[in-house]
């Protein structure tokens, strides 16, 4: 029981980077503002959390000039996307065993 | 440690991000029953005038006609379509233009605007027996397209569309008939299907 919770990502512990994270893994590229609507959160309270992944190297930042604007987008790196999974795997492991 | 309750939440809010984030779910039943009615009423429409010119030849006034006739089924099963998606929508409080949307829109557009060109292209060449087949056929490709950004239902809409626009390819001689089996009969059994399954 003890490893199960370890191997849990404490990078995911935060509800809004798992959010985050799960629209992330399912589209190509997701811009900020999709991010925000889709989340209902704040610009500052999302970049904070978006700051934690992009350090842990899990998210990769884009920015464009869409005119004048920068459109920013985000999407998952390989590494974001096996951390992921693999703390979904202990999630389920961890239910499982508590049943 | 947190609670079971809390990691089932969390899986629980995962899986509804994942969805909602990829996919458009808010495709109303409605919108398939109307788009139905529609396509029956198009092909009703034209099934008299053929009784009228008394044979399927095509003249130049009759090919305008028919074109015409489809460009308003085509806008009213779109038109229509649109309303229910987004009062749908707006009922379950999702947002209506997202990026699954705009996926959803270009995957299904542009095998339609081939099938399109394809059909005006079969018309210029005066291959008029084959049009309602490859209509069918690049409608049920368009749906099977999209069906990646919406509900998976509708890939055997696309699938059926496909196999009756083969069939009148085969017998041309129905090919009226299966187009109005196709747009019209089909949408409206999808729709209905969809309606009880996700709406009542």
């Amino acid at each position: 029981m003890k490893d199960i919770v370890e191997s849990l990502n404490k990078a995911f512990e935060n509800r809004v980077r798992l959010a985050v994270m799960s629209i992330l893994v399912v589209n190509d590229s997701v811009d900020f503002n999709s991010l925000k609507q889709m989340l209902s959160l704040t610009d500052g309270n999302l970049a904070t959390h978006i700051a934690v992944l992009e350090h842990k190297k899990y998210v990769k930042v884009d920015k464009e000039f869409v005119g004048k604007k920068t459109l920013t987008t985000y999407s998952v790196t390989v590494s974001g996307r096996k951390a992921f999974t693999e703390h979904l795997n202990a999630l389920e492991k961890l239910i499982r065993q508590s049943k | 440690m947190d609670s079971i309750d809390n990691r089932l939440k969390d899986i629980a809010e995962i899986r509804s991000l994942m969805e909602q984030s990829s996919k458009f779910l808010s495709l109303s039943g409605l919108s398939g029953v109307s788009a139905g009615a529609v396509g029956i009423a198009a092909c009703a429409i034209a099934w008299m005038q053929l009784g009228k010119s008394g044979s399927d030849h095509a003249d130049t006034q009759m090919l305008l006609l028919y074109s015409l006739e489809a460009v308003v089924t085509l806008a009213c099963a779109i038109g229509l379509a649109a309303y229910f998606s987004t009062r749908m929508a707006k009922r379950n409080g999702l947002e209506v233009w997202t990026a699954a949307t705009k996926y959803l829109v270009m995957n299904l557009f542009v095998p339609l605007a081939a099938g399109g060109a394809f059909c005006g292209i079969l018309a210029y060449h005066g291959i008029y027996w084959l049009i309602a087949a490859a209509m069918l056929i690049f409608y049920g490709l368009a749906l099977l397209n999209a069906s990646k950004y919406t509900l998976r239902e509708i890939r055997y809409l696309g699938i059926s569309e496909i196999g009756l626009g083969l069939m009148g390819a085969m017998w041309p001689d129905y090919g009226l008939i299966l187009w109005g089996a196709g747009f019209g009969m089909l949408h409206v059994l999808y729709g209905a299907f969809m309606y009880m399954k996700y709406e009542k």
